[in-house]
Order: structure tokens, then sequence, then C-alpha cells
């Protein structure tokens, strides 16, 4: 065999083994169904909690209930273990920056919900080595625990301490597992996805759990929607959210405007 | 060959160390037939042929959770049929046994992949993880463990 035919055979080959390759690939495989919009851009998923109508309603642990049961949330009493997503605390822990004597008592006395505020500008995001966390399109600060190599950065550069580590093996510790949704093992880090798994080509197919289970006390939708029931709240009630000198933009107000007055 | 003795020792030491898991098993008469799957009877179809998801189910799921986390892309299609890119909502529908599926033959290669630490097995929720009583018990056991190491 000459140099010529040598090489007209290898290149032969090589063309033969990729093209069965392909082929196989090909057929063997079914299709990947881009669901996602092009469009989610244009959303700001934000939350409003009416801390009056909370109060009224009365809602706080099932609104924690509904959420710690859904993502398979651990329940660890140890405060150094501790796990969670959302939970209560009272005025004046929530907001030390409005914190003044003077205020009025039916203000101070309001407990709080607080969950992750899906910053627009997180901290959290810019400190991930690994980039298992991060600000999708739509404004959801994201996690990927697949990802997350425990290094708990994002919890000290948290300023709200919406972040949990898991220093124990949590699943043990989980009461009403659902199957739907993963767990996490030790060494993760995880805060709210605002349920992010319920969004279908950009588009919420059910409520999250806290707002279904709050009664009407916490209300959410797309910011930049001006027909949204959240905008529509935000530009006519008053409303703060944590820490605003920090600048990181939180999308979850509070409103603090009694119904009656 | 001087010292071919001390050589051909050598050689024979190191292959009976070599190819000792192999006298081993055959001493003990370990079971090495192929695992023998549970398939579902449910259901005909898998989303790709049987051969294609024996060398690569591990790719596809891999890709299908990059997909479905960090690009939000949810849906796969095959023939007629859409599902959602899910190994609990999808795959363990079908194959609704862990231990009688994924484990015989991750077993019997002795590969320990590492979905299970976190994804929620179908065994495990027949089993129902912690009750009220459980759970309190736990607590208890992390706060002496706590109290003793302080």
């Amino acid at each position: 065999m000459d140099r010529r035919k040598f090489i007209y055979l290898l290149s032969g080959t090589a063309c033969l083994g990729i093209a069965g390759k392909v082929g196989f690939e090909l057929t063997a495989k079914g299709e990947i169904i881009n669901s996602a919009e092009k469009g989610l851009g244009n959303k700001r998923w934000a939350m409003a909690i009416d801390l009056f109508r909370l109060k009224k309603k009365n809602t706080y642990f099932a609104c924690i209930e509904a959420c710690h049961n859904a993502h398979n949330v651990p329940e660890i009493l140890n405060k150094k273990h501790e796990i969670k997503w959302i939970w209560r605390e009272n005025f004046k822990h929530a907001f030390i920056e409005q914190e003044h004597k003077n205020l009025p008592q039916k203000i101070t006395s309001l407990p709080v919900l607080l969950l992750c505020n899906h910053c627009n500008r997180p901290p959290c995001v810019n400190v991930c080595p690994t980039k298992a966390t991060w600000r999708r399109s739509d404004g959801i600060v994201m996690m990927d625990w697949h990802r997350c190599i425990g290094c708990r950065y994002c919890i000290a550069a948290c300023p709200y301490g919406s972040r949990s580590f898991n220093f124990i093996e949590p699943k043990p510790h989980i009461h009403n597992i659902t199957e739907d949704f993963p767990a996490r093992t030790r060494g993760v880090v995880e805060k709210c996805t605002f349920c992010a798994e319920y969004i279908v080509k950009g588009e919420y197919i059910k409520q999250p759990d806290c707002v279904a289970a709050s009664k009407g006390a916490i209300v959410f939708g797309n910011l930049n929607d001006k027909n949204s029931e959240v905008y529509k709240l935000l530009t006519t009630k008053f409303s703060i959210r944590r820490k605003p000198e920090l600048s990181t933009e939180p999308e979850v107000y509070y409103i603090i405007e009694d119904e009656e007055v | 060959m001087y010292d071919g003795w001390k050589i051909i020792l050598g050689i024979i030491i190191f292959l009976v160390v070599f190819t000792i898991p192999l006298w081993l098993n055959i001493a003990n008469k370990a079971d090495t037939s192929i695992p023998e799957l549970v398939l579902p009877t449910d259901y005909k179809e898998c989303i790709a042929p049987r051969d294609y998801m024996r060398a690569y189910h591990m790719d596809i799921l891999d890709e299908w959770r990059d997909k479905v986390v960090r690009q939000d892309i949810r849906m796969f299609k095959f023939k007629d049929q859409v599902v959602e890119m899910s190994l609990t909502k999808t795959c363990m529908k079908c194959h609704d046994s862990k231990q009688n599926f994924c484990d015989r033959c991750h077993n019997y290669f002795g590969v320990k992949p590492y979905c299970w630490d976190c994804h929620v097995a179908p065994e495990e929720v027949k089993k129902k993880f912690a009750t009220r009583e459980d759970l309190n018990r736990l607590n208890e056991d992390t706060e002496n463990n706590n109290s003793v190491r302080r």
C-alpha cells in the first residue's frame, strides 16, 4: 500500500466512525424541549408581606410548616444546627435600623416573617466560588445544591441570615418527606428559592407555598407588571425593606399600614 | 541469568498478591453472576433504547440536572410523549424501586453515585422518615451531645 492509499483509508474510517457515533446519538435520544421563556428577563418576582394582616390571620406557623414540608427542610431544634427557609422574628430584630424607642407599640409588637430577600444585588452571589448560587434573569437568587462545596462564604456575606448550613445529615430530621423535591446532604448550604420549581415557561403554575398558606397576608407576583397585585399593593401602601442602607435592594417588602386607618 | 530463582520467586509472589481478589472470591464462592434487574411491568418504553440507557443514563441525568436547575428547561420529548426531566418525578415513577433497579448494578460494579444523598428514593417515602417521637428523640440526642461537647 502506498502512502496516498493509506491516508485515504485512514480518513475514510475516521469519517465513518464519527458518522456512526452521531447517527447513534441522533437515533437513540429524545429531544429536550426548550421551555425556558426568552423574555425571562422582563420579569421581577417580588413578595409583599402585610404585617398587620399577617397578625390578624395569624398564619405564621402555617406558612413555615407549608414551606418546610414542601421543601424537605429538617426540623433541628439545636440552634447551632438549625435549618430555616422562612422563620418568625420580632419587629425589633427584623428591622434594627428602623427602631427607635418611641415607635408606636402596635408596630413594634408585630411579628415578622423572614426569608431570603432575593436581592437585586445579592452579596452571596458575588462571593460564591463555584457559582452554586446565582441570580436568574427574572431576579430569583437560585441555588444549585449539586455544586455547593460548603465553603459558607455566602452565609458570611448575607446580611439577613437567610442561609443555613447542614452541619449534620438532615434526612433523619425530616418529618414529612416529599419525594418530588430533593432533600440536602451534610456540607451544603440551603435557603429559600422563591419556589422556583413551580415556574413553567416563565410563569408560576401555582403560588409559592408560604403565599398559599398565608390566607392573603402575603402577596407574590411580577413587579414589572403594572397590573400585578403586588405592584398595585406596593404603589398604594407604605412598605419597608430590611437593611436598605446596604443597597442590596431586597425584593421582599413589608407593608406596615393598618387596614382600618 | 544471575540470581534467577530470586527473580522468578519475586514474579510468583507478585502474581499471587496481584490476583488475590480472584482467589478469595473463588474460595468464598462469591456470587459473580450478572445482576438481574426488576423492570417495570406497567410501562413498556424508556426514553431511549435499552443499550443506550445502560451506557449513558448517567450522562442523560447530568444533562437534565444542568438544564433544569441552571437553565430552567424542564421538558423532554421522546416519540409522542413529553416528560419532565426529573429523576424522582419521571425515572422513579416507572422504575419504582431503587433497591431492585439502581442498586443492583451499582453494587455489582462497585460504583457509588451520590444521587440519593439528597434525592428521595421511593423506598424512603414508603418508610416515612421521622415520626414526631423520632424527631423529639433526635433533637434531645443532639442537645445532649452538644452539652457534653461544651
